[in-house]
């Protein structure tokens, strides 16, 4: 027998960002649904997401300040350090925490372990509804009400309908939304390494002729590698052995590590830039991937979800409390406002460092070595990439300051 | 949606009154979709009422706010008000009583005119709120025996013949120890201004020549005329107006365009 469910919002997408936004608007009163196509047991296994995120500062905060950040104790590796070097030149950038006051700059967290803490962080919220699997097979929207109808008949009538469904999102294309997108024509390889010696907590991002190559401190002596290679060689370098492949890695990382060896899977990423052209429309916002995927070359994706999703919860909390309808206009206007030039902002800068970092041609070379021996020696340049590593650039929501609603 | 509407007398009911009409009016389906048009216009945020959405948010903050500190109920809960009793005075299409509705409040919502109360019980309908309208007047009510925990009373004293009876009538509609907000507008040099020139936010949003800058009452006048009332006046806050964003804000010291006064009964 289908029946109808009410829910305050109703969240298509039940991935990092969804669940984080879900679990903040829960924290905060409002009655939740999110809704996933994937098996909850699944996602939280190594073989399904091998990748791990650089969490910023900023976003630990949000992490905190809606109760997930207590389930991964144990589980985070501050970053203390960044460095960030090109090539075989020995010209660096170096990025301290000391240089900003305290804190960690970032911390990186296994993708997994987050699925894990985020979905014990949503057990304990009685007005949270986690249906996984489950998928939608309609849509409709009205000046009132977002209601879905589920592939097993049941309907959900929400005021607000959250599309955190991803790159493809099937709440954007339903909404006959377009994206602006280009490819990049690189893939992001992706494993965990084990070393000899210890990593201190510094983050280092190579710029190698491929693209970028990141070494990423994880817990004990373990740490995440993101490498960007051409497109075209990606099936070879997903192809070599085991052993072959140690070899590549333990290549390019050099040898500050010691020994390095490469533990578990490998998992190969197209690497595209996209934008969806409108961030949303009646009853309807999309957040996180759904609305802009970005290159991982400045680990900023799931951090940019997550500020459209501490924006969110904070135009959403404001108005419920003030008794507004949560679904209106001025509600979604707000929100997209406060995010597209931030989102835009971001997507430029690591564009155009892409593009410079990835080619070999010498005066780009030259012109970047110096660039970054000059950022390097003016501080409030330094302060300024800094701050945005930290994710503390723009007009930033109360929940990623540290501060609650 | 309702479509049928009956024709029953509401006077003195205090249930919802979705679908029932002001004493013996007799409702055709044509005068049914034409209220749902009004309707429609009212809560269009981008619509003639847009000064008015603008200003909303800023507003029930302020409410919210002093009915919390009145009460001593909770800044942060989604439904602190349950158990108290509003009226909303001048309540038009709806767009303070909702709002107080949602947040748990039993409201009455009163305007003279009868269109807008058919529009405001048809959003309420649509939105699934259970508000008790009536096309009445707050002389009325008082006279009724009436009393709310809280009388809401944004935007209407300008409008007002007769103030000090006006507000007799108020300080009967409150309990003892209940509380009236009230909002209005200053009568300053730069509310002169605003008035006439103030378009888009002060000539829009009140039909032209409903104002007369010269009844408009300073925040001294209003807190004296509140005393000879019966009530106990707070200090004023300011709901203050950038023209560049198109936001409002609250302040302490900038009450000279708009204004609003709590005022305890005695
Ligand atoms: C190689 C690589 C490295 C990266 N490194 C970092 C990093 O270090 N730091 C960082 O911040 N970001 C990083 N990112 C980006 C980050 O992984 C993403 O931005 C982030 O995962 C996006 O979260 P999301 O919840 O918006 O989308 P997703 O993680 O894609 O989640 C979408 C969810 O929606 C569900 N779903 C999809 N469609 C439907 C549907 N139709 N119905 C129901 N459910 C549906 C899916 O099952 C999934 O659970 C990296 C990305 C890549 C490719």
């Amino acid at each position: 027998m289908p029946h109808d469910q009410t829910t305050d919002i109703a969240i298509l997408g039940g991935g990092l960002a969804g669940l984080a936004a879900g679990i903040g608007l829960a924290a905060h009163g409002l009655d939740v649904t999110v809704i996933d196509r994937g098996e909850p047991g699944d996602q939280t296994l190594e073989s399904f997401d091998g990748r791990s995120s650089a969490i910023a500062y900023a976003s630990c905060n949000l992490l905190k300040a809606i109760g997930v950040w207590e389930h991964l104790e144990g589980r985070h590796q501050p970053i203390r350090e960044i460095r960030v070097s090109d090539g075989p030149s020995l010209m660096h950038l170096h990025f301290d925490h000391r240089d900003l006051g305290a804190g960690p700059l970032g911390e990186m967290v296994e993708n997994r372990h987050m699925r894990l803490a985020l979905h014990a962080r949503a057990k304990e919220l009685p007005n949270l509804r986690h249906l996984a699997p489950a998928s939608v097979t309609e849509i409709e929207r009205d000046a009132v009400a977002a209601r879905l109808t589920l592939a097993d008949g049941n309907t959900i009538t929400a005021w607000l309908l959250l599309g955190i469904d991803g790159r493809a999102s099937q709440a954007r294309r339903d909404a006959g939304i377009t994206v602006t997108e280009w490819g990049y024509d690189q893939v992001g390889i992706v494993c965990s390494i084990e070393h000899e010696l210890p990593h201190g907590g510094v983050a280092h991002e190579r710029f190698l002729p491929s693209g970028p190559f990141a070494i990423l401190p994880l817990t004990g002596n373990r740490s995440s590698l993101v490498w960007t290679e051409k497109q075209h060689l990606a099936d070879t370098v997903m192809g070599l052995s085991p052993r072959a492949f140690e070899a590549e890695v333990q290549r390019r990382c050099g040898d500050f590590l010691g020994k390095v060896k490469v533990i578990g899977g490998r998992w190969c990423y197209p690497l595209t830039l996209q934008f969806a052209d409108r961030y949303t429309d009646t009853r309807l916002a999309l957040v996180g991937d759904a609305a802009h995927g970005i290159h991982p070359i400045a680990g900023q994706g799931l951090n940019m979800g997550l500020r459209d999703v501490a924006a969110l919860i904070e135009v959403i909390v404001e108005a419920a409390r003030a008794g507004l309808d949560i679904g209106s206009g001025a509600v979604l206007d707000r929100y997209a406002r406060w995010r597209e030039f931030d989102n835009v902002t971001l997507m430029g800068v690591t564009d155009v460092l892409n593009r410079l970092f990835s080619n070999d041609i010498a005066p780009v070379r030259i012109a970047r070595d110096l660039g970054l021996a000059v950022v390097d020696r003016i501080p409030p340049l330094k302060n300024f990439f800094m701050a945005h590593a930290r994710g503390t650039v723009g007009t930033l929501p109360k929940l990623l300051s540290g501060d609650r609603l | 949606m309702s479509k049928k509407m009956s024709t029953e007398n509401n006077s003195g009911s205090k249930q919802a009154t979705t679908g029932r009409m002001a004493e013996g009016v007799t409702v055709n389906e044509d005068e049914v979709a034409f209220f749902a048009r009004i309707a429609d216009q009212w809560w269009d945020e981008n619509g003639p009422f847009r000064p008015l959405h603008l200003l909303n948010p800023t507003r029930l903050a302020y409410i919210r706010a002093a009915i919390n500190a009145h009460t001593g109920t909770s800044e942060t809960s989604l439904k602190p008000f349950e158990g108290i009793r509003i009226l909303d005075i001048g309540c038009g299409g709806g767009l303070l009583s909702e709002p107080l509705c949602r947040l748990g409040a039993s409201v009455t919502g009163v305007d003279a005119s009868e269109r807008n109360i058919e529009v405001a019980k048809i959003h309420a309908t649509r939105m699934g709120l259970t508000i008790d309208y009536r096309n009445t007047t707050a002389e009325a009510l008082a006279e009724a025996g009436e009393q709310f925990d809280v009388v809401v009373n944004m935007e209407v004293v300008e409008h007002v013949a007769d103030v000090p009876a006006y507000l007799a009538a108020c300080r009967a509609l409150v309990k003892p120890g209940g509380l009236m907000l009230m909002s209005t507008l200053n009568r300053t040099a730069r509310s002169f201004i605003f008035a006439i020139v103030g378009a888009e936010y002060v000539l829009r949003w009140l039909p032209i020549g409903a104002h007369d800058w010269n009844k408009f009452l300073t925040p001294r006048e209003l807190a004296d005329a509140l005393k000879t009332a019966g009530f106990t006046p707070e200090a004023p806050t300011g709901f203050v107006f950038n023209p560049l964003t198109g936001n409002w804000k609250l302040s302490d010291r900038d009450v000279a365009v708009n204004y609003a006064m709590g005022a305890v009964a005695a």
